[in-house]
Protein backbone atom coordinates (compact mmCIF):
# COMPACT_ATOMS: atom_id res chain seq x y z
CA UNK A 1 0.00 0.00 0.00
CA UNK A 2 1.72 3.22 -1.14
CA UNK A 3 1.21 6.93 0.73
CA UNK A 4 -1.54 7.94 -1.62
CA UNK A 5 -3.73 4.59 -0.91
CA UNK A 6 -2.96 4.95 2.81
CA UNK A 7 -4.01 8.52 2.42
CA UNK A 8 -7.39 7.35 0.68
CA UNK A 9 -7.96 4.64 3.22
CA UNK A 10 -7.46 7.22 6.47
CA UNK A 11 -9.68 9.84 4.86
CA UNK A 12 -12.53 7.18 3.96
CA UNK A 13 -12.70 5.54 7.84
CA UNK A 14 -12.52 9.20 9.07
CA UNK A 15 -15.32 9.97 6.99
CA UNK A 16 -17.32 7.01 8.20
CA UNK A 17 -17.02 7.61 11.91
CA UNK A 18 -18.08 11.01 11.46
CA UNK A 19 -21.15 9.71 9.53
CA UNK A 20 -21.91 7.08 12.22
CA UNK A 21 -21.15 8.61 15.21
CA UNK A 22 -21.40 12.45 14.35
CA UNK A 23 -24.81 12.08 12.03
CA UNK A 24 -27.26 10.67 14.17
CA UNK A 25 -30.98 11.31 11.88
CA UNK A 26 -30.72 9.78 8.19
CA UNK A 27 -29.77 12.92 5.88
CA UNK A 28 -32.10 13.44 3.24
CA UNK A 29 -32.33 16.24 0.71
CA UNK A 30 -35.54 18.12 -0.22
CA UNK A 31 -36.53 17.51 -3.65
CA UNK A 32 -35.84 21.08 -4.69
CA UNK A 33 -32.37 20.50 -3.52
CA UNK A 34 -32.24 16.86 -4.75
CA UNK A 35 -32.90 18.57 -8.52
CA UNK A 36 -30.33 21.25 -8.08
CA UNK A 37 -27.93 18.69 -7.78
CA UNK A 38 -29.40 16.87 -10.57
CA UNK A 39 -28.81 20.21 -12.80
CA UNK A 40 -25.21 20.38 -11.41
CA UNK A 41 -24.22 16.76 -12.25
CA UNK A 42 -25.57 17.67 -15.77
CA UNK A 43 -23.93 20.90 -15.67
CA UNK A 44 -20.58 19.31 -15.03
CA UNK A 45 -20.97 16.84 -17.87
CA UNK A 46 -21.84 19.21 -20.30
CA UNK A 47 -18.56 21.12 -19.19
CA UNK A 48 -16.35 17.74 -19.64
CA UNK A 49 -18.11 17.29 -23.01
CA UNK A 50 -17.76 20.91 -24.50
CA UNK A 51 -13.68 20.38 -22.82
CA UNK A 52 -13.54 17.32 -24.99
CA UNK A 53 -14.57 18.75 -28.03
CA UNK A 54 -11.91 21.47 -27.45
CA UNK A 55 -9.44 18.75 -27.35
CA UNK A 56 -8.56 18.32 -23.04
CA UNK A 57 -9.00 14.85 -22.73
CA UNK A 58 -10.21 13.59 -19.60
CA UNK A 59 -8.77 10.22 -17.59
CA UNK A 60 -11.20 7.24 -16.51
CA UNK A 61 -10.96 9.03 -12.50
CA UNK A 62 -13.07 11.44 -13.88
CA UNK A 63 -15.86 8.36 -14.92
CA UNK A 64 -15.14 6.80 -11.73
CA UNK A 65 -15.66 9.87 -9.47
CA UNK A 66 -19.05 10.78 -11.31
CA UNK A 67 -19.91 7.06 -11.02
CA UNK A 68 -19.66 7.30 -7.33
CA UNK A 69 -21.26 10.05 -7.07
CA UNK A 70 -24.26 8.89 -9.52
CA UNK A 71 -24.87 5.77 -6.94
CA UNK A 72 -24.10 7.59 -3.56
CA UNK A 73 -25.95 10.81 -3.75
CA UNK A 74 -29.29 9.52 -4.97
CA UNK A 75 -29.75 7.76 -1.91
CA UNK A 76 -30.09 11.01 -0.11
CA UNK A 77 -32.34 12.51 -2.53
CA UNK A 78 -35.70 12.94 -2.77
CA UNK A 79 -37.23 12.16 -6.42
CA UNK A 80 -39.57 10.40 -7.09
CA UNK A 81 -39.92 8.31 -10.96
CA UNK A 82 -42.87 6.75 -12.47
CA UNK A 83 -42.30 3.03 -12.75
CA UNK A 84 -44.30 0.68 -14.46
CA UNK A 85 -44.67 -3.05 -14.76
CA UNK A 86 -43.37 -4.30 -17.85
CA UNK A 87 -45.04 -7.52 -19.16
CA UNK A 88 -42.98 -9.99 -18.23
CA UNK A 89 -43.28 -8.89 -14.13
CA UNK A 90 -46.89 -8.90 -14.84
CA UNK A 91 -47.19 -11.99 -15.80
CA UNK A 92 -45.28 -13.67 -12.93
CA UNK A 93 -47.58 -11.22 -10.82
CA UNK A 94 -50.79 -13.07 -12.01
CA UNK A 95 -49.92 -16.46 -12.14
CA UNK A 96 -49.12 -16.07 -7.87
CA UNK A 97 -52.34 -14.06 -7.98
CA UNK A 98 -54.20 -16.92 -10.06
CA UNK A 99 -52.99 -19.29 -7.36
CA UNK A 100 -55.70 -20.60 -4.64
CA UNK A 101 -54.85 -20.17 -0.95
CA UNK A 102 -52.49 -22.73 0.79
CA UNK A 103 -50.93 -23.67 -2.31
CA UNK A 104 -47.36 -24.72 -2.30
CA UNK A 105 -44.79 -22.81 -3.90
CA UNK A 106 -41.36 -23.71 -4.01
CA UNK A 107 -38.95 -21.22 -4.24
CA UNK A 108 -35.04 -22.31 -4.98
CA UNK A 109 -32.32 -19.59 -3.72
CA UNK A 110 -29.70 -20.14 -6.15
CA UNK A 111 -27.40 -16.94 -5.37
CA UNK A 112 -24.86 -15.55 -2.58
CA UNK A 113 -24.25 -11.94 -1.24
CA UNK A 114 -22.32 -10.66 -3.87
CA UNK A 115 -25.75 -10.82 -6.25
CA UNK A 116 -27.77 -9.67 -2.90
CA UNK A 117 -28.52 -6.33 -3.88
CA UNK A 118 -30.39 -7.10 -7.18
CA UNK A 119 -32.28 -10.51 -6.10
CA UNK A 120 -32.87 -10.26 -2.10
CA UNK A 121 -35.75 -7.11 -3.06
CA UNK A 122 -36.93 -9.79 -4.99
CA UNK A 123 -36.99 -12.49 -2.56
CA UNK A 124 -38.57 -10.44 0.04
CA UNK A 125 -41.67 -8.76 -1.95
CA UNK A 126 -42.44 -12.29 -3.59
CA UNK A 127 -42.31 -13.78 0.22
CA UNK A 128 -44.55 -10.82 1.34
CA UNK A 129 -46.60 -11.46 -1.85
CA UNK A 130 -47.13 -15.26 -0.98
CA UNK A 131 -47.49 -14.47 2.96
CA UNK A 132 -50.15 -12.08 1.88
CA UNK A 133 -51.73 -14.68 -0.66
CA UNK A 134 -52.19 -17.56 2.26
CA UNK A 135 -49.70 -19.58 -0.47
CA UNK A 136 -47.34 -22.45 1.70
CA UNK A 137 -43.17 -21.48 1.17
CA UNK A 138 -41.10 -24.31 0.84
CA UNK A 139 -37.69 -23.18 0.37
CA UNK A 140 -34.40 -24.65 -0.78
CA UNK A 141 -31.26 -23.59 -2.50
CA UNK A 142 -28.82 -24.83 -5.10
CA UNK A 143 -26.06 -22.73 -3.62
CA UNK A 144 -24.55 -23.04 -0.34
CA UNK A 145 -25.67 -19.38 0.80
CA UNK A 146 -29.05 -19.82 -0.78
CA UNK A 147 -30.89 -20.82 2.34
CA UNK A 148 -29.09 -18.05 4.61
CA UNK A 149 -30.42 -15.11 1.95
CA UNK A 150 -33.91 -16.88 2.44
CA UNK A 151 -33.53 -16.60 6.30
CA UNK A 152 -32.70 -13.02 5.66
CA UNK A 153 -35.95 -12.95 3.10
CA UNK A 154 -37.76 -14.13 5.93
CA UNK A 155 -36.66 -12.01 8.85
CA UNK A 156 -37.32 -8.88 6.36
CA UNK A 157 -40.83 -10.40 5.39
CA UNK A 158 -41.86 -10.83 8.91
CA UNK A 159 -41.13 -7.03 9.91
CA UNK A 160 -44.44 -6.24 7.91
CA UNK A 161 -46.84 -5.81 10.39
CA UNK A 162 -49.60 -7.74 8.24
CA UNK A 163 -47.38 -10.55 7.92
CA UNK A 164 -46.68 -10.41 11.66
CA UNK A 165 -50.19 -10.63 12.43
CA UNK A 166 -50.64 -13.71 10.58
CA UNK A 167 -48.41 -15.50 13.16
CA UNK A 168 -47.02 -17.55 10.71
CA UNK A 169 -45.69 -20.70 11.90
CA UNK A 170 -42.62 -22.84 10.92
CA UNK A 171 -43.40 -26.20 9.17
CA UNK A 172 -47.16 -25.24 8.39
CA UNK A 173 -46.84 -22.07 6.49
CA UNK A 174 -43.29 -22.50 5.03
CA UNK A 175 -40.58 -24.68 5.47
CA UNK A 176 -36.52 -24.03 4.71
CA UNK A 177 -34.96 -27.24 3.74
CA UNK A 178 -31.67 -25.96 3.40
CA UNK A 179 -28.93 -26.66 0.35
CA UNK A 180 -28.01 -29.58 -1.25
CA UNK A 181 -25.18 -30.16 -3.39
CA UNK A 182 -25.54 -31.65 -6.65
CA UNK A 183 -26.79 -28.92 -9.53
CA UNK A 184 -29.03 -30.29 -11.85
CA UNK A 185 -29.20 -33.81 -10.31
CA UNK A 186 -30.51 -32.03 -7.27
CA UNK A 187 -33.92 -30.84 -9.35
CA UNK A 188 -33.76 -34.24 -11.11
CA UNK A 189 -33.92 -36.20 -8.08
CA UNK A 190 -36.47 -33.93 -6.63
CA UNK A 191 -38.62 -35.23 -9.94
CA UNK A 192 -39.02 -38.32 -8.48
CA UNK A 193 -38.42 -37.81 -4.69
CA UNK A 194 -37.85 -34.23 -2.79
CA UNK A 195 -36.88 -36.87 0.60
CA UNK A 196 -34.05 -38.28 -1.71
CA UNK A 197 -32.43 -35.26 -1.35
CA UNK A 198 -33.22 -33.13 1.72
CA UNK A 199 -33.54 -35.69 4.53
CA UNK A 200 -33.64 -33.01 6.73
CA UNK A 201 -34.53 -29.53 7.17
CA UNK A 202 -32.39 -26.46 7.51
CA UNK A 203 -32.77 -26.69 11.06
CA UNK A 204 -31.98 -30.91 10.96
CA UNK A 205 -35.64 -31.82 11.41
CA UNK A 206 -36.41 -35.03 9.81
CA UNK A 207 -38.67 -34.75 6.68
CA UNK A 208 -41.27 -36.31 7.80
CA UNK A 209 -41.70 -34.64 11.38
CA UNK A 210 -42.35 -31.40 9.08
CA UNK A 211 -46.22 -31.44 8.67
CA UNK A 212 -45.96 -29.06 5.55
CA UNK A 213 -44.23 -31.04 3.21
CA UNK A 214 -45.26 -35.10 5.06
CA UNK A 215 -47.17 -35.50 1.94
CA UNK A 216 -44.99 -33.99 -0.41
CA UNK A 217 -43.24 -36.50 -2.88
CA UNK A 218 -42.34 -34.83 -6.07
CA UNK A 219 -42.98 -31.86 -8.25
CA UNK A 220 -46.47 -32.70 -8.91
CA UNK A 221 -47.02 -31.97 -5.39
CA UNK A 222 -46.20 -28.00 -5.97
CA UNK A 223 -48.00 -25.39 -7.28
CA UNK A 224 -45.43 -23.09 -8.69
CA UNK A 225 -41.95 -22.85 -8.55
CA UNK A 226 -39.90 -19.52 -8.12
CA UNK A 227 -36.22 -19.46 -8.63
CA UNK A 228 -33.74 -16.81 -7.72
CA UNK A 229 -30.81 -16.95 -9.88
CA UNK A 230 -27.44 -15.57 -10.55
CA UNK A 231 -25.80 -18.30 -12.44
CA UNK A 232 -25.38 -21.81 -12.94
CA UNK A 233 -27.02 -23.48 -11.44
CA UNK A 234 -30.04 -21.49 -11.70
CA UNK A 235 -32.44 -20.72 -13.78
CA UNK A 236 -31.57 -22.58 -17.07
CA UNK A 237 -31.09 -26.02 -14.82
CA UNK A 238 -34.53 -25.28 -13.38
CA UNK A 239 -35.99 -24.80 -17.28
CA UNK A 240 -34.25 -27.98 -18.82
CA UNK A 241 -35.22 -30.48 -15.72
CA UNK A 242 -37.97 -29.25 -13.55
CA UNK A 243 -40.41 -27.63 -16.71
CA UNK A 244 -39.13 -29.86 -19.36
CA UNK A 245 -38.94 -32.71 -17.84
CA UNK A 246 -41.58 -32.91 -14.98
CA UNK A 247 -44.11 -29.91 -16.26
CA UNK A 248 -43.27 -27.81 -13.49
CA UNK A 249 -44.64 -23.85 -13.58
CA UNK A 250 -41.92 -22.01 -13.00
CA UNK A 251 -41.28 -18.04 -12.48
CA UNK A 252 -38.09 -16.48 -12.34
CA UNK A 253 -35.99 -13.77 -10.71
CA UNK A 254 -32.08 -13.07 -12.08
CA UNK A 255 -29.71 -10.75 -12.24
CA UNK A 256 -29.29 -7.83 -14.94
CA UNK A 257 -26.55 -9.70 -16.81
CA UNK A 258 -28.22 -12.89 -16.90
CA UNK A 259 -31.68 -11.72 -17.42
CA UNK A 260 -31.17 -11.50 -21.10
CA UNK A 261 -30.58 -15.05 -21.57
CA UNK A 262 -33.68 -16.08 -20.08
CA UNK A 263 -36.20 -14.56 -23.02
CA UNK A 264 -35.98 -17.45 -25.36
CA UNK A 265 -37.55 -19.61 -22.07
CA UNK A 266 -40.12 -16.57 -21.65
CA UNK A 267 -40.94 -16.59 -25.46
CA UNK A 268 -41.66 -20.24 -25.66
CA UNK A 269 -43.82 -20.17 -22.32
CA UNK A 270 -41.20 -22.20 -20.56
CA UNK A 271 -41.32 -19.67 -17.76
CA UNK A 272 -44.25 -17.62 -17.16
CA UNK A 273 -42.73 -14.47 -15.78
CA UNK A 274 -39.32 -13.04 -15.58
CA UNK A 275 -37.72 -10.41 -12.59
CA UNK A 276 -34.91 -8.95 -14.27
CA UNK A 277 -31.89 -7.10 -12.45
CA UNK A 278 -32.88 -4.25 -10.11
CA UNK A 279 -35.39 -3.37 -12.36
CA UNK A 280 -37.39 -5.81 -12.69
CA UNK A 281 -37.55 -6.15 -8.58
CA UNK A 282 -38.91 -2.47 -8.58
CA UNK A 283 -41.15 -3.18 -11.05
CA UNK A 284 -42.69 -6.55 -9.48
CA UNK A 285 -42.68 -4.13 -5.94
CA UNK A 286 -44.96 -1.94 -8.04
CA UNK A 287 -47.35 -4.70 -8.75
CA UNK A 288 -47.45 -6.39 -5.58
CA UNK A 289 -47.36 -2.48 -3.79
CA UNK A 290 -44.94 -3.36 -1.43
CA UNK A 291 -42.50 -0.43 -1.58
CA UNK A 292 -38.93 -1.89 -0.81
CA UNK A 293 -35.07 -1.65 -1.63
CA UNK A 294 -36.06 -2.09 -5.37
CA UNK A 295 -37.72 1.10 -5.95
CA UNK A 296 -35.46 2.49 -3.61
CA UNK A 297 -32.53 1.84 -5.15
CA UNK A 298 -33.70 2.91 -9.01
CA UNK A 299 -32.81 6.34 -8.57
CA UNK A 300 -29.30 5.21 -8.01
CA UNK A 301 -29.66 2.82 -10.97
CA UNK A 302 -31.07 5.26 -13.34
CA UNK A 303 -28.56 8.05 -12.57
CA UNK A 304 -25.63 5.38 -12.83
CA UNK A 305 -27.01 4.53 -16.40
CA UNK A 306 -27.24 8.56 -17.39
CA UNK A 307 -23.80 8.74 -16.26
CA UNK A 308 -22.33 5.81 -18.44
CA UNK A 309 -24.63 6.77 -21.72
CA UNK A 310 -22.68 10.39 -21.00
CA UNK A 311 -19.60 9.04 -21.33
CA UNK A 312 -20.00 6.76 -23.76
CA UNK A 313 -21.05 10.27 -25.80
CA UNK A 314 -18.28 12.06 -24.68
CA UNK A 315 -15.72 8.99 -25.62
CA UNK A 316 -17.32 9.15 -28.65
CA UNK A 317 -16.84 12.85 -29.33
CA UNK A 318 -12.81 12.42 -28.13
CA UNK A 319 -12.85 9.66 -30.51
CA UNK A 320 -13.96 11.45 -33.72
CA UNK A 321 -12.74 14.72 -33.06
CA UNK A 322 -8.95 12.79 -32.53
CA UNK A 323 -9.41 11.06 -35.41
CA UNK A 324 -9.79 14.46 -37.12
CA UNK A 325 -7.40 16.09 -35.83
CA UNK A 326 -4.95 13.50 -36.44
CA UNK A 327 -6.06 13.24 -40.55
CA UNK A 328 -4.87 16.92 -40.21
CA UNK A 329 -1.84 16.54 -38.78
CA UNK A 330 -0.56 13.86 -40.60
CA UNK A 331 1.59 15.59 -42.73
CA UNK A 332 3.51 17.42 -39.56
CA UNK A 333 3.21 14.86 -36.15
CA UNK A 334 2.76 11.07 -35.87
CA UNK A 335 1.99 8.84 -32.96
CA UNK A 336 -0.55 11.72 -31.10
CA UNK A 337 -2.58 9.55 -28.28
CA UNK A 338 -5.81 10.88 -28.37
CA UNK A 339 -7.67 8.08 -27.13
CA UNK A 340 -9.61 9.34 -23.47
CA UNK A 341 -8.75 7.53 -20.37
CA UNK A 342 -5.05 7.28 -21.39
CA UNK A 343 -3.86 8.78 -18.56
CA UNK B 1 -6.39 -50.74 -16.42
CA UNK B 2 -5.86 -46.51 -15.28
CA UNK B 3 -7.36 -45.39 -18.51
CA UNK B 4 -9.68 -48.15 -19.49
CA UNK B 5 -11.73 -48.25 -15.73
CA UNK B 6 -12.64 -44.84 -16.00
CA UNK B 7 -13.46 -44.92 -20.01
CA UNK B 8 -15.82 -47.83 -19.15
CA UNK B 9 -17.54 -46.29 -15.94
CA UNK B 10 -17.67 -42.73 -18.03
CA UNK B 11 -19.24 -44.49 -21.58
CA UNK B 12 -21.38 -46.58 -18.85
CA UNK B 13 -22.93 -43.74 -17.11
CA UNK B 14 -23.46 -41.61 -20.41
CA UNK B 15 -25.38 -44.62 -21.62
CA UNK B 16 -27.78 -45.02 -18.84
CA UNK B 17 -28.58 -41.13 -18.56
CA UNK B 18 -29.56 -41.33 -22.39
CA UNK B 19 -31.14 -44.06 -22.12
CA UNK B 20 -33.53 -42.97 -18.79
CA UNK B 21 -34.01 -40.17 -20.35
CA UNK B 22 -36.43 -41.48 -23.15
CA UNK B 23 -37.15 -44.94 -21.19
CA UNK B 24 -37.73 -43.46 -16.93
CA UNK B 25 -38.39 -46.54 -15.76
CA UNK B 26 -37.04 -49.40 -13.79
CA UNK B 27 -34.16 -50.41 -14.22
CA UNK B 28 -33.00 -47.07 -15.58
CA UNK B 29 -35.16 -44.66 -13.09
CA UNK B 30 -33.46 -46.85 -10.15
CA UNK B 31 -29.98 -46.44 -11.84
CA UNK B 32 -30.01 -42.34 -12.72
CA UNK B 33 -31.62 -42.47 -8.67
CA UNK B 34 -28.14 -44.28 -8.11
CA UNK B 35 -25.94 -42.03 -9.96
CA UNK B 36 -27.62 -38.41 -9.00
CA UNK B 37 -26.77 -39.59 -5.21
CA UNK B 38 -23.59 -40.32 -6.20
CA UNK B 39 -22.85 -37.18 -7.98
CA UNK B 40 -24.13 -35.09 -4.69
CA UNK B 41 -21.92 -37.56 -2.71
CA UNK B 42 -18.98 -36.41 -5.41
CA UNK B 43 -19.64 -33.05 -4.50
CA UNK B 44 -19.93 -32.98 -1.28
CA UNK B 45 -16.47 -34.25 -1.11
CA UNK B 46 -15.61 -31.61 -3.60
CA UNK B 47 -16.02 -28.38 -1.78
CA UNK B 48 -14.53 -29.83 1.60
CA UNK B 49 -11.92 -30.74 -1.17
CA UNK B 50 -11.77 -27.30 -2.49
CA UNK B 51 -11.73 -25.89 0.80
CA UNK B 52 -8.54 -28.07 2.00
CA UNK B 53 -6.98 -27.26 -1.18
CA UNK B 54 -6.99 -23.20 -0.87
CA UNK B 55 -6.16 -23.46 2.90
CA UNK B 56 -3.01 -25.73 1.53
CA UNK B 57 -2.12 -23.19 -1.09
CA UNK B 58 -2.67 -20.43 1.09
CA UNK B 59 -0.30 -21.58 3.68
CA UNK B 60 2.32 -22.69 0.77
CA UNK B 61 2.54 -18.94 -0.25
CA UNK B 62 2.90 -17.65 3.37
CA UNK B 63 5.87 -20.33 3.98
CA UNK B 64 7.76 -19.50 0.68
CA UNK B 65 6.90 -15.60 1.27
CA UNK B 66 5.64 -15.42 -2.14
CA UNK B 67 4.16 -12.15 -4.00
CA UNK B 68 1.24 -10.61 -2.21
CA UNK B 69 1.74 -13.33 0.84
CA UNK B 70 -0.57 -11.14 2.98
CA UNK B 71 -3.67 -11.66 1.73
CA UNK B 72 -2.95 -15.79 1.90
CA UNK B 73 -2.60 -15.01 5.63
CA UNK B 74 -6.01 -13.00 5.25
CA UNK B 75 -7.50 -15.98 3.86
CA UNK B 76 -6.25 -18.39 6.45
CA UNK B 77 -7.18 -16.29 9.25
CA UNK B 78 -11.06 -15.51 7.68
CA UNK B 79 -11.44 -19.07 6.77
CA UNK B 80 -10.14 -20.36 10.49
CA UNK B 81 -12.78 -18.03 11.98
CA UNK B 82 -15.75 -18.43 10.31
CA UNK B 83 -14.81 -22.15 10.87
CA UNK B 84 -14.18 -22.17 14.58
CA UNK B 85 -17.38 -19.95 15.31
CA UNK B 86 -19.42 -22.08 13.07
CA UNK B 87 -18.45 -25.07 15.48
CA UNK B 88 -18.63 -22.60 18.65
CA UNK B 89 -22.36 -22.06 17.81
CA UNK B 90 -23.49 -25.69 17.71
CA UNK B 91 -26.11 -26.79 15.39
CA UNK B 92 -27.86 -23.45 16.06
CA UNK B 93 -24.98 -21.47 14.64
CA UNK B 94 -27.48 -20.30 11.23
CA UNK B 95 -29.58 -18.79 13.84
CA UNK B 96 -30.65 -14.86 13.59
CA UNK B 97 -28.39 -13.15 16.10
CA UNK B 98 -25.40 -16.15 16.37
CA UNK B 99 -22.07 -15.15 15.82
CA UNK B 100 -21.57 -17.09 12.71
CA UNK B 101 -25.25 -14.57 11.65
CA UNK B 102 -23.30 -11.62 12.83
CA UNK B 103 -20.24 -12.36 10.58
CA UNK B 104 -22.30 -13.54 7.79
CA UNK B 105 -24.66 -10.33 7.08
CA UNK B 106 -22.67 -7.74 8.74
CA UNK B 107 -19.31 -8.47 7.30
CA UNK B 108 -19.38 -11.35 4.43
CA UNK B 109 -22.48 -9.89 2.45
CA UNK B 110 -21.52 -6.42 2.34
CA UNK B 111 -17.72 -7.44 1.39
CA UNK B 112 -19.06 -9.45 -1.42
CA UNK B 113 -21.86 -7.18 -2.64
CA UNK B 114 -18.58 -4.35 -2.93
CA UNK B 115 -16.78 -6.51 -4.62
CA UNK B 116 -19.91 -7.37 -7.06
CA UNK B 117 -20.09 -3.75 -7.25
CA UNK B 118 -16.90 -2.09 -8.30
CA UNK B 119 -18.05 -3.81 -11.83
CA UNK B 120 -20.13 -0.59 -12.09
CA UNK B 121 -16.94 1.60 -11.98
CA UNK B 122 -14.95 -1.13 -14.18
CA UNK B 123 -17.90 -1.18 -16.34
CA UNK B 124 -18.30 2.74 -16.65
CA UNK B 125 -14.72 3.21 -17.70
CA UNK B 126 -14.54 0.45 -20.23
CA UNK B 127 -17.51 1.77 -21.76
CA UNK B 128 -16.18 5.45 -22.21
CA UNK B 129 -12.45 3.92 -23.38
CA UNK B 130 -13.77 1.51 -25.87
CA UNK B 131 -17.31 1.59 -26.50
CA UNK B 132 -16.93 3.54 -30.42
CA UNK B 133 -19.44 3.61 -33.36
CA UNK B 134 -16.35 2.76 -35.40
CA UNK B 135 -18.77 0.81 -38.08
CA UNK B 136 -21.90 0.01 -39.12
CA UNK B 137 -22.03 -3.11 -36.91
CA UNK B 138 -20.49 -1.25 -33.79
CA UNK B 139 -22.54 1.84 -34.17
CA UNK B 140 -25.85 -0.60 -34.14
CA UNK B 141 -24.54 -2.16 -30.86
CA UNK B 142 -23.94 1.38 -29.30
CA UNK B 143 -27.62 2.14 -30.52
CA UNK B 144 -29.43 -0.91 -28.73
CA UNK B 145 -27.13 -0.55 -25.61
CA UNK B 146 -28.10 3.15 -25.61
CA UNK B 147 -31.97 2.38 -26.09
CA UNK B 148 -31.65 -0.74 -23.36
CA UNK B 149 -29.80 1.36 -20.62
CA UNK B 150 -31.60 4.05 -20.77
CA UNK B 151 -35.32 2.14 -21.45
CA UNK B 152 -34.48 -0.52 -18.99
CA UNK B 153 -34.42 2.47 -16.22
CA UNK B 154 -37.36 4.66 -14.65
CA UNK B 155 -35.77 7.76 -16.18
CA UNK B 156 -36.66 6.74 -19.71
CA UNK B 157 -39.49 6.79 -19.95
CA UNK B 158 -39.52 10.11 -17.87
CA UNK B 159 -37.45 11.85 -20.22
CA UNK B 160 -39.84 10.62 -23.37
CA UNK B 161 -42.64 12.06 -21.37
CA UNK B 162 -40.62 15.55 -21.13
CA UNK B 163 -40.22 14.64 -25.15
CA UNK B 164 -43.83 14.01 -25.39
CA UNK B 165 -43.24 10.62 -26.94
CA UNK B 166 -46.15 8.36 -28.00
CA UNK B 167 -46.40 5.60 -25.65
CA UNK B 168 -45.42 3.14 -28.39
CA UNK B 169 -42.02 4.50 -29.17
CA UNK B 170 -41.50 5.13 -25.25
CA UNK B 171 -37.78 3.91 -24.61
CA UNK B 172 -39.36 1.36 -22.01
CA UNK B 173 -41.45 0.01 -24.91
CA UNK B 174 -38.64 -0.22 -27.34
CA UNK B 175 -36.05 -1.69 -24.75
CA UNK B 176 -38.52 -4.84 -24.44
CA UNK B 177 -38.96 -5.18 -28.15
CA UNK B 178 -35.11 -5.31 -28.42
CA UNK B 179 -34.83 -7.86 -25.71
CA UNK B 180 -37.93 -9.94 -26.48
CA UNK B 181 -37.27 -10.15 -30.28
CA UNK B 182 -33.77 -8.99 -31.31
CA UNK B 183 -32.12 -10.47 -28.19
CA UNK B 184 -34.49 -13.91 -27.83
CA UNK B 185 -33.34 -14.64 -31.57
CA UNK B 186 -29.56 -13.94 -31.03
CA UNK B 187 -29.59 -15.94 -27.92
CA UNK B 188 -31.77 -18.78 -29.29
CA UNK B 189 -28.92 -18.70 -32.30
CA UNK B 190 -26.89 -19.15 -28.95
CA UNK B 191 -28.18 -21.99 -27.25
CA UNK B 192 -28.74 -23.74 -30.65
CA UNK B 193 -25.33 -23.85 -31.21
CA UNK B 194 -23.83 -24.44 -27.47
CA UNK B 195 -26.71 -27.46 -27.74
CA UNK B 196 -24.95 -28.91 -30.51
CA UNK B 197 -21.58 -28.43 -28.98
CA UNK B 198 -22.42 -30.35 -26.28
CA UNK B 199 -24.52 -33.14 -27.76
CA UNK B 200 -21.02 -33.47 -29.93
CA UNK B 201 -18.58 -33.40 -27.25
CA UNK B 202 -20.57 -35.49 -24.92
CA UNK B 203 -20.81 -38.69 -27.54
CA UNK B 204 -17.04 -37.59 -27.85
CA UNK B 205 -16.49 -38.54 -24.19
CA UNK B 206 -18.98 -41.55 -24.05
CA UNK B 207 -17.35 -43.10 -26.82
CA UNK B 208 -13.83 -42.32 -25.13
CA UNK B 209 -12.85 -40.24 -28.40
CA UNK B 210 -12.29 -37.24 -26.01
CA UNK B 211 -10.12 -38.03 -22.70
CA UNK B 212 -9.24 -34.61 -21.61
CA UNK B 213 -11.37 -35.17 -18.62
CA UNK B 214 -8.76 -37.77 -17.88
CA UNK B 215 -6.17 -35.70 -17.54
CA UNK B 216 -4.20 -36.61 -19.77
CA UNK B 217 -3.93 -34.86 -23.80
Amino acid sequence: MNKKELVAVIIIVALSLIFYFGIKQPIVFSSTVSYIITALIGLVLLYIFIRTVGGKIFGRRTVFLFVGIAVVLPFFMTIKQPIKSSPEVKSLYDAVLALKPDSKVLVSFDYDPPSAPELQPMAESFFMLCFERDLKLIIMGLWPQGPQQAEMALQRAFLEPDIAAKNLKYGVDYVNLGFQTGNEFVIQRMGSSFKSMFQTDYYGTPYDDIPLIRNVTNFSNIDFVFNLSAGYPGTVEWVQVAVDRYGVKLGAGNTAVQAPQMYPYLRAGQLVGLLGGLNGAAEFEKATNIIGKGTKFMVSQSFAHVIVIAFIIIGNAAYFLGEKRREENKPNQTGMNNQPGAN
Amino acid sequence: MRREIPLIITAFVGIVFIIQYFIPHYPFNRLNGWFSDWFSIIGACAIWLGALNLMKISADRVYRKKRDWFYSVVIIVSFLMITIIGFAGGPDFRDYGTGFDWLYRLVYTPLSATMFALLAFFVASASYRAFRARNLEATLLLVAAFIIMIGRVPVGDAIGKVLHLPESIMPSQIAGWIMGYVNAAGQRAIMIGIALGIVSTSLRVILGIERAHLGGD
